[in-house]
């Protein structure tokens, strides 16, 4: 029978293999600016039960992620789709007993995963529009000129131009601009 | 250096986008405070967006939008609280950590900028409380809106992180709640009143983003409020854009219009409806205008 590799979905059902273990990557994630205190975390659990999120959905589960990612599994972390469910609402960072600041570590487990090319459609198209006009969207024409019958003053011009100056060598902007590939989609808008 | 009745509007993106009724009672409200409003000479996205994505971006992009605004001398103050937050945020971290501050500049050098750390950023309720204070918007309430029953809804950044934002308390805020009783109107408790609307989780899972708002208009419907009061542009496209489709999917009925904060004082401050812009709103308020009107001319 040939194998075919596991979505991330399948990967969560099986057995952890001692392999598939960074023992280093809780030491890692510590040297990043939000995640300094993930040490701390005893798996006490009030992130989870005080989360908005995790109340509503099956899967996603702040204690569980920062669990896997102390006992080293990078890539289940990284390629999980639970990570892009936490709304940002900061409850977890507030509740935390140890100071963890939960939701920046779900934070730098995105960026993380991003600059491994997980990165979900959404977000291509945002960063897109903000290179384009500095905007995160891309205000319709006539919205613009119905400024001025509403009485509203012209919106400030959008600056692309020096977004993309102040944001060059910036690794992730810089790699989904790469007209390759998958990363093509967001040059189509 | 900078005076606390002038500021520099920082509209963001989703208000010109889509949340145009906000910015309309916005302006007209402050404009009557006496609160001058200067518009930002050039802008880009706060950088809040871009944040999952990459976190050194989104601190490019706000520093570079505060390195614009200390041209202008001036404070800014924001509609939106995922902008204000992050500039507060985005603010402190630059003026504490001095080599952070120097990578950042390093990026804003590119485009001619320099983060100095030389203002502050405001939300329009902290401006509303601190810098304009009660006692002035009482003092302009001519028609009081009395029998008014409402609910507010803070949303989540204008609270949280407590660290960053710390003006109100985020387990029990009363900033909103003080502004709305200003009018005249009661605002009532309800029950998980301090969550998420769930705005973000939309596009990602509709199914958590939607349940979501849904106990909340559930827990709003029971102690009977006849209007929800918003201050994000997000919280709002949330509730006023998907109540009906929420009724729909979980046959419910609510009828609970959504109101900016700023419509709500203009009417007790006797504008009319349509200044405010209540035409743009898609839950329809005609019931409690009806209401008010009839009661001012009584």
């Amino acid at each position: 029978m040939t194998e075919t590799p596991a979505t991330p979905a399948q990967s969560k059902e099986q057995p952890i293999k001692a392999s598939e273990i960074d023992p280093k990557f809780k030491y890692e994630l510590q040297k990043i600016h939000g995640a300094e205190n993930i040490l701390k975390c005893f798996q006490c659990g009030n992130c989870t039960s005080d989360c908005p999120v995790a109340r509503y959905s099956d899967s996603y589960r702040p204690r569980t992620l920062i669990h896997m990612a102390l006992l080293g599994l990078k890539d289940r972390v990284l390629k999980s789709d639970t990570l892009w469910l936490c709304a940002a609402c900061y409850t977890c960072t507030d509740h935390c007993p140890q100071g963890v600041e939960v939701a920046n570590v779900i934070r730098v487990f995105r960026n993380l995963a991003v600059e491994n090319s997980c990165i979900p459609q959404v977000f291509k198209e945002q960063i897109a529009a903000v290179l384009e006009s500095g905007y995160a969207y891309k205000i319709p024409e006539l919205r613009i000129k119905k400024r001025e019958t509403l009485g509203l003053p012209p919106l400030p011009k959008g600056s692309g131009e020096s977004v993309r100056k102040a944001l060059k060598g910036v690794k992730v902007i810089d790699n989904t601009q790469k007209p390759t590939g998958e990363q093509a989609n967001v040059q189509q808008r | 250096m900078s005076s606390n009745d002038k500021f520099l509007i920082f509209l963001g993106c989703a208000i010109p986008y889509r949340v145009s009724a906000y910015e309309i009672s916005a302006r007209k409200v402050l404009a009557k405070l006496g609160v001058e409003l200067v518009e930002m000479p050039e802008f880009n996205c706060c950088g809040l967006p871009l944040d999952p994505v990459s976190h050194e971006t989104m601190l490019i992009l706000a520093a570079k939008n505060l390195a614009l605004a200390e041209q202008q001398g001036l404070n800014i103050i924001a509609l939106c609280p995922g902008c204000a937050g992050t500039l507060k945020k985005v603010n402190k971290l630059l003026k504490a950590d001095k080599a952070l501050k120097e990578e950042i500049n390093g990026h804003l050098k590119e485009a001619g900028l320099e983060f100095k750390g030389a203002i502050d950023v405001k939300h329009l309720l902290q401006v509303l409380k601190e810098d304009v204070g009660v006692e002035k918007i009482k003092s302009l309430v001519v028609k009081p809106l009395t029998n008014l029953k409402v609910a507010e809804h803070n949303g989540c950044h204008i609270l949280r992180p407590k660290e960053y934002i710390g003006f109100d308390d985020p387990e029990d805020p009363q900033t909103l709640k003080m502004l709305i009783e200003a009018t005249g109107a009661t605002c009532l408790d309800y029950m998980d009143e301090t969550e998420c609307c769930g705005a973000p989780s939309v596009g990602v899972s509709d199914k958590v983003a939607l349940a979501l708002a849904r106990d909340k208009l559930n827990h709003i419907k029971q102690v009977e409020a006849q209007a929800l009061i918003t201050i994000c542009p997000f919280c709002h496209i949330m509730y006023d854009t998907n109540e009906l489709r929420i009724e729909k999917m979980f046959n419910e009925t609510y009828g609970i219009p959504i109101l900016h904060y700023p419509q709500l004082l203009g009417l007790a401050m006797g504008m009319k409806p349509e200044e405010l812009a209540f035409n743009e709103l898609r839950v329809n308020a005609s019931k409690i205008l009806k209401q008010v009107t009839q009661e001012t001319t009584t």
